[in-house]
């Protein structure tokens, strides 16, 4: 990175060029500490006793992994809606991909009213939040307009096996809410799509490709790095989401009388551990996808 | 390999008309047929309708009067622009109050994240020391974590302090660079510290200047539009943030979104059920309003300076690798 002239006295200037660092990071790495590390810990300190909060202060009572297993096999709703949370990123990630990329092709063109499209598609950064979303939703303004209530629809879909009919139902009735989840990552693909080299197109013009050709063989390959960072962002915007129904879930019962803060803290760290299988599943089937290529 | 060039050539000679219709339908390299332009437009507006739809449907129904909401024939034109709602929206939300709440709670932490991820992403950027990789890792994990994984030990230690409910709890995080989303933050600095040339800060340094002054006076002027995108980007988020501050400043600071959350108690306390006519009862355009009345101040931002968030990716480099 930054060159040195003097390269006598490289070690001690080394040494100071990593305090200098150390001194620009040492306010992270104290907020760090205080604000993720010791509270991640003490969360999972948490999930292993059964916590009783009084007025002197917090009483913990070891436990185990009883509420580990309660929330496994004895709580009714817990699995089923990390199930449900489950199918529902699933269904997701591939839509918001797909459509913040098309977006960010169109907004790579020129063409007329580009500027009022823009500013169209990138509303939903400045608004999607939970109150907001909820009320839109009840009011059923989140679905796609008219589609999931016709009754053709509807009465097809009842022939299909369960496991089939939910994801599908769930794209129905939310297709508008997971389109304005791709805001940041069309901002993100259209980053992409700028540092491509267009030379690339160029000698592929030359040599007769069709822009059809171009896109798979040039665009894609391209946006593959991109598209991993999109993934992750999504998958974790989408868990983050204060009116997913895990993350409610796992609120209201940390106000419960019975098992409390200590159940709710044993679901956090398995929701966590979904979160991270599913992230792990999208990276490797995205790297894996584009390093064959 | 065949050689296929006389032909057009020869069909140019023959039909010119029908070459420029199709130059026209489907254009050249050099520009887009018409077909191509009326596919784009039409996929252009059904996008924009879709994106649009939740929003449109949003104001319809707030300017709907309660005979309006009953009548079926009214869909998307209501035969009066009634204000009535945006009247018991502003009350039931207490307007001013948690306005000014949700502006200084956005702004205020949103100010100190984006100085403290510059000056982090400035030494990631610039020095070299042994466990960058895993600071960054760190970094990554900050923004990886749920707020579920960490929120509770803090809502108690702040319970401890008696800070529960003051705006200090949403402060002091960001401060410490431990802000809503403050890896994405630190990543854009880090990216755009990292475009900056070295040469005028290795001048700098050999003229004496020290690190403070180096990052203040050569590195902070250099790269003011990231400043402004993260600013904006953070402010945005804060407001919409409503996990955390739920928690932390609850019975305290009363945000908007936080009171549009208890939107129907509070109608219900203003409006007691019982008490009123059919008339003043909650009812869907209410809602819409309060909903309004919540995105409007953002919408308000977005209008005016929708160049820095449109533009962001120009401007700072973000998406960093």
């Amino acid at each position: 990175m930054t060159t040195r002239p003097l390269r006598r006295s490289l070690l001690t200037l080394r040494t100071r060029e990593a305090l200098n660092g150390y001194g620009f990071v040492l306010i992270w790495l104290v907020g760090f500490a205080l604000f993720t590390l010791f509270p991640l810990i003490e969360t999972f300190r948490y999930s292993l006793h059964q916590v009783t909060v009084t007025a002197e202060g917090i009483r913990l009572q070891f436990v185990g992994q009883a509420n580990y297993t309660r929330s496994l096999f004895t709580d009714p709703n817990f699995v089923e809606l990390v199930i449900g949370y489950t199918i529902e990123t699933l269904v997701s990630v591939p839509i918001v991909l797909i459509f913040a990329m098309i977006i960010a092709l169109f907004l790579n063109l020129d063409f007329k009213l580009k500027g009022l499209f823009r500013t169209i598609f990138f509303l939903p950064v400045v608004i999607t939040s939970g109150p907001v979303i909820k009320e839109l939703v009840a009011q059923g303004a989140a679905s796609a307009p008219g589609i999931a209530n016709m009754p053709a629809v509807v009465e097809f879909l009842a022939q299909w096996p369960r496991a089939l009919r939910n994801p599908v139902e769930y794209l129905l009735t939310s297709f508008i809410l997971i389109l304005w989840f791709s805001g940041v990552q069309i901002l993100i693909y259209l980053a992409g799509l700028q540092r491509i080299d267009k030379s690339l197109y160029e000698a592929a013009a030359i040599d007769g490709a069709s822009s059809w050709e171009m896109f798979w063989k040039i665009t894609l390959p391209s946006l593959s790095t991109v598209t991993v960072v999109n993934a992750v962002y999504t998958i974790i915007t989408l868990s983050h989401f204060s009116e997913n129904r895990v993350v409610r879930y796992v609120y209201d019962r940390t106000y419960d009388v019975h098992g409390g803060i200590g159940y709710a803290s044993a679901m956090a760290f398995l929701y966590f551990g979904v979160m991270l299988v599913l992230l792990g599943l999208v990276f490797v089937l995205l790297t894996r996808r584009a390093s064959r290529r | 390999m065949r050689i296929a060039l006389p032909l057009p050539a020869m069909r140019r000679l023959r039909r010119p008309d029908l070459d420029r219709v199709r130059w026209l339908l489907f254009g050249s390299r050099a520009r887009h047929g018409l077909v191509f332009l009326v596919v784009l437009y039409a996929l252009l507006v059904t996008i924009g309708f879709v994106y649009l739809y939740p929003l449109l449907f949003m104001f319809v129904t707030s300017i709907k009067s309660p005979t309006d909401l009953l009548n079926p024939m009214v869909q998307w034109v209501p035969t009066e622009l009634y204000l009535g709602n945006y009247l018991k929206a502003w009350r039931v939300l207490n307007y001013p109050k948690t306005l000014l709440a949700s502006v200084l709670l956005s702004v205020i932490p949103s100010l100190l994240q984006t100085v403290v991820a510059s000056v982090v992403g400035f030494g990631l950027a610039r020095y070299r020391f042994w466990g960058k990789r895993l600071l960054f890792a760190l970094i990554l994990a900050t923004f990886i974590i749920p707020p579920q994984n960490t929120v509770i030990p803090q809502m108690l230690t702040y319970r401890e302090l008696g800070l529960l409910g003051h705006p200090l709890a949403l402060i002091l995080p960001a401060l410490l660079g431990q802000g809503y989303r403050s890896a994405i933050f630190i990543l854009i600095f880090y990216q755009s510290f990292l475009s900056l040339p070295t040469v005028l800060e290795e001048a700098a340094r050999l003229d004496g200047a020290s690190e403070r002054r180096i990052f203040l006076t050569i590195a902070v002027p250099a790269v003011i539009p990231a400043y402004i995108v993260s600013f904006l980007f953070s402010t945005v988020w804060y407001w919409n943030e409503t996990f955390l501050t739920s928690i932390f400043l609850e019975g305290g600071v009363t945000t908007l979104p936080m009171q549009l959350s208890r939107f129907v108690q509070a109608y219900e306390r203003l409006y007691p059920p019982g008490t009123v006519n059919i008339f003043d009862r909650l009812n869907e355009a209410v809602k819409m309003s309060g909903t309004f009345l919540n995105i409007l101040p953002l919408l308000v931002l977005y209008f005016i300076l929708q160049k820095w968030f449109v533009e962001s990716v120009e401007r700072t480099g973000i998406a960093g690798e």
